[in-house]
């Protein structure tokens, strides 16, 4: 296997962790039918199943997956940051 | 890649023309108190299956109805081929025996009152020896893939769901959308966030209105608990396998339809008119969502997991697909269609869909799913509210 991170479409702000990807290593990205988006330098550990950023992301900003927002971050993003629950909450269902 | 209509499929066809893959002999309760006679019935006599539940007393309208349905149509779901049916008192019990009845299949109703838990076991369980033999006598013969009608509902999801097993089952549908059967999918608040979507493949107005009120209804009704969902949609697997909102969780859940069109939204434990895939409004609770899709007639479902939901259903094969490769490693005992491959680019959507379109054959023709080997006979009458 030669990538790390696994998009839906080449430009979601996030990529999919395919294994645990530790902090400080290099991976690549691909889309889902193979073709390359680059490589990511890993901000924090970021487990199988779990995303990293692609790209710096604005506070208040939508974050894309699918091709669209799946939420909006709710702290500033930098580019290789692990993506959770912590620094992105859903745009729906908010009390 | 397979063609759907050159699979070799063969069933159990009943006397209202429908095709089951399973041959079993129901011994059902009515309600939670009869639970004790139908199990006894069961442990007497070889190859019947009790479906003991919780419901079933002082419930009423909308609620009391859909567990009407539920029962009635489990008994009238194809892989059963007769149906013993027992309630506390001969009403209720006779209004679920009369909807089964009308499939055609041989089915009787025992009542407790007045006879006690032992006569009526006693009564019940010759009747059930009858019905056992008749079955045990039934062959599988060939059946067209336009006779087939399925479900799908994912659990435990996670963001390899939505890249792998999820999209598998939509590929699929593709398929067997065009090739003339019938599916079902649900889960009414996680397409949440996903929901044009949805709403973009209904053929009719009349199916997007119904969808529109139903997703209307479940979303009032999040909203008047007036509580935040996170640990719940998405639930704490969820959120432990990586899906962050319930939006991201919705785009995975609804790739389950592929790019089929959806002909109707179906009131839960309804049976689909015509073939295509159809939305039934639905918990995403999984042993409540499969028994409603196995209630409006689903003889075999596909389940995508990513973290490992084990669910299984005592009358309708649950196949698991997963593409988690944790799951794989620590839980394959679970896992009927392995999609890994995709995580590692190394296996094409029309692969996986061939993977998946094969272990459906198999389980079709009596292959035993894993769940079904490892008795997972979950079955979970869903309750709208509190009874009188």
């Amino acid at each position: 296997m030669k990538h790390g991170l696994l998009l839906h479409e080449h430009d979601d702000d996030v990529g999919v962790a395919v294994m645990d990807l530790k902090k400080g290593s290099t991976v690549g990205a691909v889309t889902l039918e193979g073709k390359p988006v680059g490589k990511i330098k890993l901000l924090n550990d970021v487990p199988l199943g779990h995303k990293a950023a692609m790209r710096d992301l604005v506070k208040d900003k939508p974050v894309n997956k699918y091709g669209r927002p799946i939420g909006k971050a709710v702290a500033a993003i930098k580019k290789g940051d692990w993506v959770h629950t912590h620094n992105v909450k859903t745009l729906r269902w908010s009390v | 890649m397979i063609d759907p209509k050159k699979m070799k499929l063969t069933g159990f066809r009943r006397a209202d023309g429908r095709f089951g893959i399973r041959n079993h002999v129901l011994i059902l309760p009515v309600d939670d108190i009869s639970n004790a006679a139908a199990e006894g019935v069961a442990a007497l006599i070889r190859g019947t299956m009790a479906l003991p539940h919780a419901y079933g007393r002082l419930q009423f309208g909308e609620d009391l109805e859909l567990t009407f349905r539920t029962l009635a149509g489990t008994g009238r779901n194809p892989n059963i081929a007769a149906c013993i049916v027992i309630g506390i008192e001969p009403k209720w019990t006779a209004r679920i025996v009369d909807e089964i009845k009308k499939t055609g299949k041989p089915v009787a109703g025992f009542h407790i009152e007045r006879f006690g838990d032992l006569k009526t076991i006693e009564m019940a369980s010759r009747k059930a020896k009858e019905f056992v033999q008749y079955a045990s006598e039934l062959q599988r013969e060939p059946f067209s893939i336009n006779k087939l009608v399925m479900s799908t509902k994912c659990g435990e999801s996670d963001t390899t769901t939505g890249l792998s097993s999820c999209p598998t089952v939509g590929r699929v549908f593709e398929r067997l959308e065009k090739a003339g059967a019938t599916m079902i999918f649900g889960e009414t608040s996680e397409l949440t966030g996903g929901e044009d979507i949805i709403q973009s493949k209904f053929v009719n107005k009349k199916g997007l209105e119904d969808f529109n009120a139903m997703f209307t209804d479940y979303t009032n009704l999040i909203k008047g608990q007036g509580v935040d969902l996170l640990g719940s949609q998405p639930t704490e697997g969820n959120i432990r396998g990586g899906l962050t909102t319930i939006e991201e969780k919705a785009m995975g859940n609804i790739q389950k339809a592929g790019r089929c069109k959806i002909q109707s939204a179906l009131q839960p434990a309804f049976e689909p008119k015509g073939p295509g895939l159809h939305f039934m409004d639905s918990s995403s609770a999984a042993a409540e969502m499969v028994t409603l899709c196995a209630a409006g007639g689903s003889v075999v479902h596909y389940f995508p997991t990513g973290q490992g939901n084990v669910i299984g259903n005592p009358i309708c094969p649950v196949i698991k697909l997963s593409g988690n490769p944790l799951t794989l490693e620590t839980m394959s005992e679970h896992i009927d269609v392995d999609v890994t491959g995709m995580l590692r680019v190394e296996m094409t959507l029309d692969q996986a869909a061939d993977h998946a379109m094969d272990v459906l054959q198999r389980t079709i023709n009596g292959r035993l799913t894993a769940a079904e080997a490892l008795r997972h006979d979950e079955y979970s009458i869903t309750k709208l509210y509190r009874s009188a």
